[in-house]
């Protein structure tokens, strides 16, 4: 039973992964799982018989990771692979995401919701455009914890001196950006250095292995815990009788930790009660944080609906019609400036008109580019919106789920746009 | 600070009960795809604490192929009572009968693909625009790639290449007339976190899951039960063993793995043993290297 009990209480990690085919980000994946006992026989044997059948000399692991059948014939990734493992310690979530600049798409739509972002570095070529667009992407999406890790150091004779420049390049330009928590690891993902057993060619790197940072970074904080939000996503009223005046706010907290008692005040209504009580089906608690599903009943009897949002009086989120948002475009048509757009934001629905386009980044020099203001697929820039309806928001900094925001082409219903909120 | 952590369990049980809860919300006639194996047991369990102290606010539908375990069946009506839940059973019977399908011959004849046209069938029938299903992305490789809210055209088709990004949790279920979505709430959970969570959740399972003694034979290294639906071949001998499945589908299609976890912590470290992918048991999975991509652009689950 003892293993089970530790099963019981383990976290979840989800991190992602950028690179392109040469980088070995499929190799990295591929190693992970392969030495942390995470393939299956039958698995391993399809790739051994698919890398004979190319006339591979070594089981390539980097098959593993091949997911759709025009991917495995065109030896790329197109899409986001979702990609799973875990250790005695700890479960893991890896998006696998295309580095290549076509799909900055999925790279952001995989940094979206992960804790940790791995950045591949070749040891031979060292910082490349790709990495600052990865590390660009990981900092915009608020993502807490960056590893670059410098990879094929097999091929530059495990040399010590090569990791310690690439990793004062690299510190020096993340400086510039907002990333938190970074951390510099010297790998071979094809020979297994340092991947999940430590490396005995690199005796000079005293630093834990990739898989002992994944096992023990903290990532207890990495949700907000201060300010208190709550989207109302759906009103339970059951039609019953043991139920029969019950009317339940259920959703999925945002932020902050909410308790019985708490005075709390009901946007966009503005109408004050305090929490009665937090349900679950397993009875209710005495305290809900983020990111607990529960449901909200109140003490007084005030008119909620999906898309209000539940808050402390004296911790409000901000309320306007007028947004500055980084904007990720997504789709082949390209953004219409004055163009209307469907938004989602949280549990509420909302249209929009693009007021004006700031300017363009450039991802790979980080340039701002108040030239060319065209936003198409793949362009990251800087816009204000109007929204038809006020919108309760906080900075995508101070709250990644408040902060965030999706456009949808109305004539499609295609999810055009991926939105983080300046302001 | 106090350390305000869930557990891993309590992460994906909270992000499927939010799944649960914007389909309710963002559709007009959803449905949950009930076959009696566990995947979709957890999700019927999931939705109930979605929407407790009410109802589940949508029906479950069984595709029936006819050619269930008689066990699955006596589960499922038992479980419906007990949950007090509507259940619609769309039967593969009725559409071999009204001429929509044709029954597959030959020894490996199986009604699984047979399913997919009784699926849409109903979902127009009843016009229901969201089916959610018990589907995981660990399974198979063409899932590994399956949004939370999966798009269909108005023909039931999957368009890989085409998928609409899904960032955060913001799920975009915007629809045309006629089109639906099938959407996956326990995407994120792996064999052993569902088998964890049955057991930490105290959920009822078919006896078929456990290991009991069976009337078996072997058809290309796979465990079959005997049974009406499947036409031996002369060199596959019946022998009685002990077994337990590790998947339920059809009788025709799923295989047994000789076991003797006979309870829910023998299965656990069972499957934290196994060294084999749980679809390595399914015969439909192994008709080509594609074949799951190419049944799920046609409509399948």
């Amino acid at each position: 039973m003892s293993e089970t009990n530790s099963y019981l209480d383990m976290e979840l990690l989800r991190f992602s992964t950028a690179g392109s085919v040469d980088d070995g980000k499929s190799t990295l994946i591929g190693r992970l799982l392969y030495d942390s006992k995470s393939i299956f026989e039958d698995q391993y044997e399809a790739i051994e018989q698919s890398s004979k059948k190319k006339g591979e000399e070594h089981v390539n692991l980097a098959l593993l990771t091949d997911g759709l059948r025009s991917e495995r014939e065109q030896g790329i990734t197109i899409d986001v692979a979702y990609r799973y493992f875990a250790t005695p310690k700890r479960k893991f979530i890896i998006a696998d995401t295309p580095g290549h600049i076509q799909y900055t798409r999925n790279m952001v739509t995989g940094a979206s919701t992960s804790n940790l972002s791995i950045i591949l570095i070749d040891a031979r070529k060292g910082i490349s455009e790709q990495t600052y667009r990865h590390t660009f992407i990981a900092s915009l999406l608020g993502i807490p914890h960056v590893v670059f890790c410098i990879n094929k150091m097999d091929l530059v004779d495990y040399d010590e001196a090569v990791f310690e420049r690439i990793k004062k390049e690299t510190e020096a330009f993340a400086s510039k950006l907002d990333v938190k928590d970074v951390h510099f690891i010297p790998i071979s993902a094809l020979k297994g250095d340092n991947v999940v057993n430590r490396s005995e060619n690199m005796s000079w790197y005293k630093g834990s292995t990739l898989l002992y940072l994944l096992e023990t970074i903290h990532i207890g904080s990495d949700h907000n815990h201060i300010d208190c939000r709550f989207p109302v996503q759906y009103v339970v009223r059951p039609q019953k009788k043991e139920f029969h005046d019950y009317r339940g706010y259920a959703g999925r907290i945002a932020g902050g930790v909410f308790k019985p008692g708490d005075k709390v005040i009901a946007l966009p209504s503005g109408f004050t009660s305090s929490v009665k009580s937090i349900d679950t089906f397993d009875g209710p608690v005495d305290e809900a944080f983020a990111p607990m599903s529960v449901t909200l009943t109140l003490e007084d009897e005030i008119d909620i609906s999906r898309g209000d949002m539940i808050v402390r009086e004296n911790n409000q989120p901000i309320n306007s019609q007028d947004l500055d948002v980084m904007i990720c475009w997504l789709n082949a048509k390209p953004l219409q400036v004055r163009g209307k757009y469907a938004l989602k934001h949280t549990s509420s629905d909302a249209r929009c008109v693009i007021k004006d386009v700031q300017y363009k980044m450039d991802i790979n020099t980080l340039h701002r580019n108040e030239e060319d203001r065209e936003i198409k697929m793949n362009d990251i820039g800087r816009i204000s919106i109007r929204t038809t309806k006020p919108i309760f928001f906080d900075s995508y900094k101070k709250n990644r789920v408040t902060g965030s925001l999706i456009l949808i082409d109305e004539s499609t219903n295609e999810t055009v746009g991926a939105g983080m909120i300046i302001g | 600070m106090k350390a305000y952590n869930l557990t891993h369990l309590k992460e994906l049980e909270s992000e499927a009960i939010y799944v649960m809860r914007e389909v309710a919300s963002q559709f007009e006639n959803p449905v949950l795809l009930f076959s009696g194996g566990k995947d979709s047991i957890v999700c019927a369990h999931i939705a109930r604490k979605a929407f407790y102290p009410a109802s589940i606010p949508f029906p479950l539908m069984h595709v029936d192929t006819g050619h269930n375990f008689p066990e699955t069946i006596e589960f499922r009506d038992k479980f419906i009572e007990k949950i007090g839940a509507n259940l619609i059973v769309a039967s593969v019977q009725d559409s071999i009968d009204q001429g929509r399908v044709t029954e597959e011959k030959g020894y490996n004849a199986s009604r699984n693909g047979l399913q997919t046209v009784t699926l849409l069938d109903a979902i127009e029938e009843h016009k229901f625009d969201a089916a959610i299903g018990g589907a995981r992305r660990d399974e198979e490789k063409a899932r590994a790639k399956e949004r939370f809210f999966s798009h269909r055209d108005e023909f039931g088709q999957w368009d890989p290449k085409n998928q609409r990004p899904e960032l955060w949790n913001i799920f975009n279920g915007l629809k045309n007339f006629g089109e639906n979505f099938r959407v996956f709430p326990i995407s994120n959970w792996t064999e052993m976190d569902v088998w964890q969570y049955i057991l930490a959740e105290g959920i009822e399972l078919p006896p078929l899951y456990f290991a009991h003694k069976r009337d078996i034979f072997v058809r290309d290294g796979v465990i079959m039960s005997e049974s009406e639906f499947i036409e031996q071949k002369e060199e596959e001998k019946t022998i009685t063993k002990v077994v337990r499945f590790r998947t339920i589908g059809d009788m025709t299609c799923t295989g047994a793995v000789e076991s003797d976890a006979d309870t829910l912590e023998k299965i656990i470290e069972e499957v934290a043993a196994t060294r084999t992918t749980e679809r390595g048991t399914r015969s439909d999975d192994k008709r080509s290297e594609a074949a799951m991509e190419d049944r799920k652009k046609q409509g399948y689950f």
